[in-house]
């Protein structure tokens, strides 16, 4: 299962101190982590919704650190693409996959995979046994349509205005966090259903 | 991408004041009365959203408003169910029964409620309840209604199961294995209807029904599954799809390998036969065209649904290896044939652990797929979890994993050191299985240089692993050599820096920086020292004779940012070495790594920060390993001398030095070695009295500084220890530190800069000319032997005595 999907910042956002991230969406799949166990159920629920923010905080942080890092070390210059030309903007994407231990920040030990478009990161956080290249697909997938429909090449926020169409979006391509086997023509069905709801 | 408008916007949404807020709400309250929602609406539900889950304290609505949102829920348009399940998802859940777990009309719940329920769980009955609510929607649906409204009911019972398997009682698993099973095998083999804009329809079909295709376009033999593509899908061959993506988890979760387990189960089912002959059951309609994997499932039929469930999972995972054969059209589709194929090695491996007997019937294929991808690159990652097969199961099939094991630990760090993802899983599957792969996989030890690869490519994404792998590869046989490879990590990142560059850049192209290492790496003559950087397995040598001459010629590389990140990691690194070999090493090896230690402190690659650190880590681990071992120190006294006697090293190399003399002082006695003579303690005296005299006497060389107090100290302390063990050597101490007196009183000198630390040393060298004076004394003060350091409490005679007179006195005065 997919424990959360994130749009996040990677570049320096004034307003926050370096290396952190700016959170632009989220989606945590199912219960609060740790909600069944023993140690929070102390908790009152604003107590626990604190804490999956701080959680899905560090887990951008972490990638923001990794992806900064790596492209460091590879001394790739990052360039502006423009809208319409999303599928330029993905093939130069670097990506890569951060392991989280046990307890930072989920009880158990997850797996980040993220994908870097320019200023923006784009991160699955999976368990340890999930198929890793089907994983990495979907993330390919998910960016793309989120680059497309949310015109997120240009200088518009319609990723904070028009969260609704991930909503969709993941619901057909990762329902509940499932990661799903798709080939060509299933992908389509539901792509032809997103579509339909994003002209509306 | 991300511009001032997005941060602004968010800012304003953080700050809204309470009463335009409340204001807002109203607004809302108003535009949310009409059944259809305008585009205004929306816009407004979406700044809402923003407002509430901008900051990370939660908003309360007010409570009409969020009852409002609450009846959108179950709205038959989507948008609706959508915007309200994102607004209500960012406050908290109604303590009333509004959102009650156990009600009746659960059953009819859309996705995003679905989904919203499972995030507002609080414990596991809630769990429990929404399971029952959506299996008994499973059992007894009506043939009208929305076909879409079955297809969450897998995906939200896997997250169930995620976090809490045991929401399900027995009864349910036998349910969900059933369907599984039927969605799995008997999946419809004809192409369903094309899709319109809306949900599937049941109008009279215009066309014959046509059979489903494999990915290359020929028509299929066999049943379907996520391989085969038609026109249009009918409700059961998307269930095919969402039932094969959870089944690895399914198992995993309740298939357990123990056969007790199984043969109890077996005896309570066998009571519930009767159930596999029931109406839902189609086993009975089988396709006409059948292959080589449905012909050995004829008697399956009997089993409980368990194990049928296992059956039928074999069987499905050898159809889509032989489905990965075929040359798909599409390039996502052979992505995904890479993908199935992973998951189906996977769940063949859990089905083989919990029944042995399957073992056999599945090695040959899973040798055969070896056969086809090892030689291609390009399949690594598939061929991991035939890795993971192969650990867990050649033994038992008795089949030589040699190849494998070759390809795995030979090939992929060589050639696919920097493909993050396989280095991920690699390094994943090493840590797993790291006991058994010491046990089965004896050569694993040797390979360590060919892993580091990884670590010396992506050394941030990698060191993590590396922490917990590390004391896996340390062995006594190789850790010289092991040592020297995590010394000259850098050297390794930077020769793959410049392999990388190699294949790259075509030869003839010029370059604009003067790349003096590039040039070198393509020299023949220097060919030997980066293939021996390279080298796949240990044991061709520790390290190599021109080491410096490869120093040199990678001096450039110390500030490319691969090779800096690189060197912050070897001192973890080292540090987890010693600690691991001191459980293992016996004296003789230790003494070796001493030497190792004072031979490469001047034999690294030159990045500032990263000498000092090592250093450090040195002088650490030294007088850790002597404290263990104090005789090495006798045993070693030539080299240690050696390394003590110079004055550079005062210099260059102040933290060792300062360690190095200070181990000489302490442990160079008789009482830690008995082999310890006068003239041993004499000539290593005599070193370092000229060192002494030698940086107390000048300024030092020009570009560096004034050595440290602690050095000075540390000399002096050893001097005097030495001295306290022979005692025709205190007049000499005492003539240097009157010596020493008489200079410093005549103002600064040109060896120490300060005055305070000047004060410093002159105070220790009084304390120690004092305690010179008595020289019976001296040699207790100065080296105490371990029975006064050591508290011993009640087994010591001094201390005992106290203890029991008091204990006595307490006894007989109990009154």
């Amino acid at each position: 299962m997919v424990r959360c999907f994130l749009i996040h910042t990677v570049c320096p956002v004034s307003a926050l101190s370096a290396g952190e991230s700016r959170v632009l969406y989220s989606r945590v799949f199912g219960p609060d982590d740790g909600v069944l166990s023993e140690r929070h159920r102390d908790f009152s629920p604003e107590e626990r919704r604190l804490l999956q923010k701080e959680r899905v905080t560090a887990v951008a942080r972490q990638v923001r650190s990794a992806i900064s890092l790596s492209r460091e070390a590879s001394g790739r210059l990052i360039v502006e693409t423009l809208p319409g030309e999303e599928n330029l903007a993905l093939q130069d994407a670097d990506c890569g996959v951060v392991r989280l231990r046990a307890g930072d920040p989920f009880s158990e030990e997850t797996s980040a995979l993220w994908l870097g478009v320019q200023s923006l990161g784009f991160t699955l956080v999976c368990e340890p046994h999930e198929n890793l290249l089907l994983a990495e697909g979907t993330l390919r997938n998910l960016t793309r349509h989120c680059l497309e429909h949310l015109h997120m090449l240009g200088q518009g926020s319609e990723v904070l205005l028009k969260s609704n169409r991930i909503d969709v979006l993941l619901s057909r391509l990762l329902p509940h966090g499932q990661l799903l086997f798709l080939n060509h023509r299933f992908a389509q069905s539901l792509e032809k259903e997103v579509a339909a709801y994003m002209a509306k | 991408m991300y511009s001032h408008a997005s941060e602004s916007l968010i800012k304003q949404a953080r700050e809204i004041q309470e009463s335009e807020l409340q204001k807002f709400y109203s607004r809302l309250m108003k535009m949310l009365q009409g059944k259809e929602l305008g585009h205004d609406t929306v816009d407004s539900l979406q700044r809402l959203h923003l407002i509430l889950s901008a900051t990370k304290y939660t908003r309360t609505l007010p409570l009409e408003l969020q009852k409002r949102f609450v009846a959108l829920l179950s709205s038959p348009a989507e948008q609706h169910q959508v915007l309200s399940t994102a607004v209500l998802r960012e406050t908290l859940p109604l303590t009333g029964q509004e959102l009650n777990y156990n009600q009746d009309n659960l059953g009819q719940l859309n996705s995003h409620a679905a989904g919203l329920l499972l995030s507002q769980a609080v414990s596991k009955g809630d769990l429990s309840s929404l399971c029952t609510q959506l299996l008994r929607n499973l059992e007894s649906r009506p043939s009208e209604g929305p076909t879409h409204s079955l297809m969450h009911t897998l995906p939200v019972l896997n997250n169930v199961l995620t976090h809490s398997p045991e929401c399900l009682s027995e009864d349910q698993m036998t349910l969900v294995s059933k369907k599984l099973v039927d969605w799995l095998r008997y999946a419809s083999v004809m192409q369903g209807v094309g899709t319109s804009s809306g949900g599937f329809f049941t109008g009279p079909r215009s066309r014959q029904p046509v059979p489903i295709a494999e990915l290359d376009g020929s028509v299929s033999g066999d049943f379907f599954t996520v391989l085969c593509v038609g026109q249009g899908f009918t409700e059961d061959q998307w269930m095919n799809v969402y039932s094969f993506s959870m089944l690895r988890h399914w198992l995993l979760t309740y298939h357990s390998s123990c056969s007790t387990v199984d043969a109890a189960n077996r005896l309570q089912l066998s009571l519930s036969v009767s159930h596999s002959f029931s109406n839902d059951d189609r086993s009975e309609v089988d396709g006409s065209v059948v292959s080589m994997v449905s012909a050995t499932s004829s008697s399956s039929r009997l089993l409980p649904p368990k194990e049928r469930l296992r059956e039928k999972a074999f069987q499905y995972c050898q159809r889509l290896i032989e489905q990965s054969d075929r040359k798909a059209h599409k390039k996502t589709d052979t992505e995904l044939q890479k993908a199935c194929l992973v998951e189906a090695v996977c769940i063949l491996d859990c089905v083989c652990a919990e029944d042995a007997s399957l073992v056999y019937r599945t090695f040959p294929c899973i040798k055969a797929l070896f056969g086809r991808l090892s030689s291609e690159l390009s399949n690594a990652r598939v061929l991991l979890p035939i890795a993971q097969f192969y650990l867990n199961h050649g033994e038992m099939a008795a089949v030589d994993c040699e190849n494998v094991w070759k390809v795995v630990f030979g090939r992929f760090p060589t050639e696919l050191f920097n493909d993050p993802f396989l280095a991920h899983e690699l390094l994943r599957f090493l840590r797993l299985n790291v006991e058994s792969i010491e046990l089965r996989v004896p050569q694993y030890t040797l390979y360590f240089p060919n892993l580091l690869k990884f670590l010396a490519w992506d050394s941030p994404a990698m060191v993590d692993d590396f922490v917990d792998l590390l004391p896996s590869m340390v062995t006594t046989g190789t850790a010289v050599e092991l040592l020297h490879t995590l010394l000259d990590l850098p050297c390794l990142s930077a020769t793959l820096v410049l392999q990388h560059r190699s294949t790259c850049l075509p030869i003839s192209e010029p370059v604009g920086r003067s790349f003096v290492s590039l040039d070198a790496f393509r020299n023949p003559s220097f060919r030997g020292l980066f293939l021996f950087v390279l080298r796949t397995e240990a044991g061709s040598g520790d390290t190599i004779d021109r080491l410096s001459t490869l120093h040199e010629l990678l001096v450039e590389a110390a500030d490319w940012p691969r090779v800096t990140q690189c060197a912050r990691t070897v001192p973890v690194l080292l540090h987890i070495f010693f600690n691991t070999i001191v459980t293992i090493a016996d004296e003789k090896l230790l003494a070796h790594l001493i030497l190792v230690m004072l031979e490469r402190s001047s034999l690294l690659l030159n990045i500032p920060a990263y000498i000092k650190e090592i250093h450090r880590v040195f002088s650490c681990h030294l007088l850790r390993l002597c404290k263990l071992h104090p005789s090495l120190v006798v045993n070693q006294s030539h080299e240690l001398l050696e390394f003590a006697g110079s004055t550079a090293n005062v210099y260059s190399k102040e933290e060792l030095y300062t360690h190095v003399v200070w181990v000489l002082g302490e442990y160079l006695s008789v009482s830690c070695d008995s082999r310890c003579s006068v003239s041993l303690i004499t000539s290593c005296f005599e070193a370092l009295e000229a060192v002494l005299f030698e940086i107390t006497s000048s300024a030092p060389p020009t570009g560096t500084v004034c050595p440290a107090p602690k050095v000075i100290n540390t000399l002096m302390s050893a001097l005097a220890k030495l001295a306290s063990r022979s005692h025709d050597l205190i007049p000499r101490v005492s003539l240097f530190l009157s010596k020493l007196r008489t200079v410093t009183r005549s103002g600064s000198v040109a060896w120490c800069s300060d005055e305070e630390d000047l004060v410093a040393i002159v105070t220790r060298g009084e304390e120690l000319w004092s305690l010179l004076k008595a020289p019976g004394v001296a040699q207790s003060v100065l080296t105490p032997p371990p029975h006064v350091i050591a508290p011993q409490w009640h087994r010591d005679t001094n201390v005992a005595l106290p203890l029991q007179l008091r204990a006595l006195t307490s006894l007989t005065h109990s009154q």
